[in-house]
């Protein structure tokens, strides 16, 4: 092979780029984000429409509270719910000092598939979620999904971003 | 019609990939099956068309250069059009392949109805390389972007390509300049291959398949975000789990999460076979990538094959003495 040093150690970087995220994986634990889900309650809207649409619906309800002065939403169902931020965190977000049974951890990652942190309330167990990664911040960090909510309004306390 | 088989192909492609993603059982093999074998098909097809190809001999320099080859000292040579200096040649390559110079060169011919008939007319040609370049980096950064989904932690320069590529903040998720970029870019490459006449005379299936399959991808893609939303999380432990190495299949993603996969696994397996390839090949681009020192080096033909040579010097060394008897003038005593 004419200057075949060259071809080969460009196709072994070509090939070390592209098997980068295997290396970089190396020996981690496939696990998912960690979020506070009630057991057995709904969320204001159904659990797929709320994981699909869940941004939107913070839009709206900024737009319907803030332009128009509504305070409260009826869901597709005919619930009342007030429109607060405050509405999310009774479930979503629970201070380290309030161990509540509310807070339930789910491990994202099962071997036998089938496992999704929004989905999963039924096994409950009893670890806390740490304050600081509640709510938004494991799944949006986890999805590299940044909110730009965070630009006006203050965090719950001991969140970070 | 060339143009019709390419997109009755594709939309094969896509039945296969909605019958897969709607059948639940047919998952792990869509989900965690074909990526690994394209994958695989992927790398090794990428390796074989580039070994072959480096097999090929390139005895000689090739210079098709449109620069000032080094001459005499108050001759202004073009350095890295008709570079003499490795760094010439890989600023000339890094053009080449970053910004495609030899695309931006591209010109138009026309005739021109003139006074004395018609005429011959050359002009710039710019959309071509326009929207080359629109495509080719939007789909380098659509590429970067996606590695979200295959790195835990993200890395902080990946979040800045993604909160670059998203700083409009329209709409909700936020639209990416890079799809917007990318879907015009695109069409804008197969209408013109289906408006031009004299490039739709030229064209291929293999031409339009490769742009209708790219479509195809982009589309689900987008859809896929925007509109017919899939569960992120999920998404990201089916390509972490393939990342990891410990494949899960999440139960509940969106078929049209496997159309999208399955496209791409396509064009995975597609594209050591095809006119794809140009991404190895541009770097081999003989005429681009060697130094235009011809005169200046002396090169040998790598397979010449070995003469024996029996020199004078030698010659008179075997038969000096018998030189001598006959009277013969030698060079050495």
């Amino acid at each position: 092979m004419y200057k075949g040093g060259r071809i080969i150690a460009s196709l072994v970087v070509f090939v070390a780029i592209l098997a980068f995220p295997f290396f970089y994986n190396l020996g981690k634990a496939n696990a998912g984000p960690v979020i506070n889900v009630p057991t057995g309650s709904q969320c204001v809207e159904p659990v797929a429409y709320m994981r699909a649409n869940h941004m939107q619906l913070l839009n709206q309800w900024r737009d319907e509270y803030v332009r128009q002065g509504k305070t409260v939403y009826v869901n597709s169902q005919g619930k009342s719910f007030n429109i607060n931020i405050d509405t999310c965190l009774q479930c979503h977000y629970s201070n380290s000092s309030t161990t509540s049974a509310t807070a339930v951890s789910h491990p994202a990652v099962s071997t036998t598939g089938a496992s999704n942190p929004a989905v999963n309330t039924t096994e409950a167990s009893n670890s806390v979620v740490n304050p600081s990664d509640q709510f938004c911040v494991t799944c949006h960090n986890y999805a590299s999904v940044e909110p730009t909510c965070w630009s006006c309004h203050n965090l719950p306390e001991g969140a970070n971003q | 019609m060339k143009a019709f088989y390419s997109f009755l192909a594709v939309i094969v492609l896509i039945l296969v990939a909605i019958i897969g993603g709607s059948i639940a059982n047919l998952h792990f093999f869509f989900g965690i099956i074909i990526p690994y074998v394209a994958f695989v098909l992927f790398v090794g097809g990428f390796i074989y068309r580039i070994i072959k190809w480096g097999r090929s001999p390139v005895p000689y320099r090739i210079p098709t250069t449109c620069g000032q080859q080094k001459s005499l000292p108050w001759i202004k040579q073009a350095k890295i059009e008709n570079p003499t200096s490795a760094l010439g040649v890989i600023v000339r390559m890094a053009s080449e392949v970053l910004l495609f110079r030899s695309l931006f060169r591209n010109t138009k011919t026309e005739l021109r109805e003139g006074e004395n008939g018609p005429q011959l007319a050359y002009g710039s040609a710019k959309w071509l390389w326009l929207g080359s370049l629109a495509f080719h980096w939007s789909f380098l950064i659509i590429v970067i972007r996606h590695l979200r989904f295959f790195l835990e932690p993200i890395p902080v320069a990946l979040q800045m390509v993604d909160s670059v590529d998203s700083m409009l903040q329209i709409g909700l998720p936020q639209i990416y300049i890079t799809d917007l970029l990318f879907l015009a870019a695109i069409t804008f490459l197969f209408l013109r291959r289906v408006c031009v006449p004299r490039i739709k005379y030229i064209s291929l299936p293999a031409d339009y398949f490769p742009l209708l399959l790219i479509f195809g991808i982009a589309v689900s893609g987008i859809l896929m975000r925007y509109f017919d939303k899939v569960d992120l999380i999920s998404v990201k432990e089916l390509a972490l789990g393939i990342a990891t190495l410990h494949p899960v299949l999440p139960s509940d993603i969106g078929a049209i999460f496997y159309v999208h996969l399955f496209l791409i696994c396509c064009l995975f397996v597609y594209f050591p076979t095809s006119k794809l390839m140009h991404m190895g090949g541009i770097f081999m681009s003989p005429t681009r990538n060697m130094i235009s020192n011809n005169r200046m080096v002396r090169h040998i033909n790598p397979w010449n094959h070995a003469v024996e040579v029996h020199s004078y010097a030698e010659y008179e060394d075997e038969f000096r003495e018998k030189m001598k008897k006959a009277g013969i003038p030698v060079e050495k005593e």
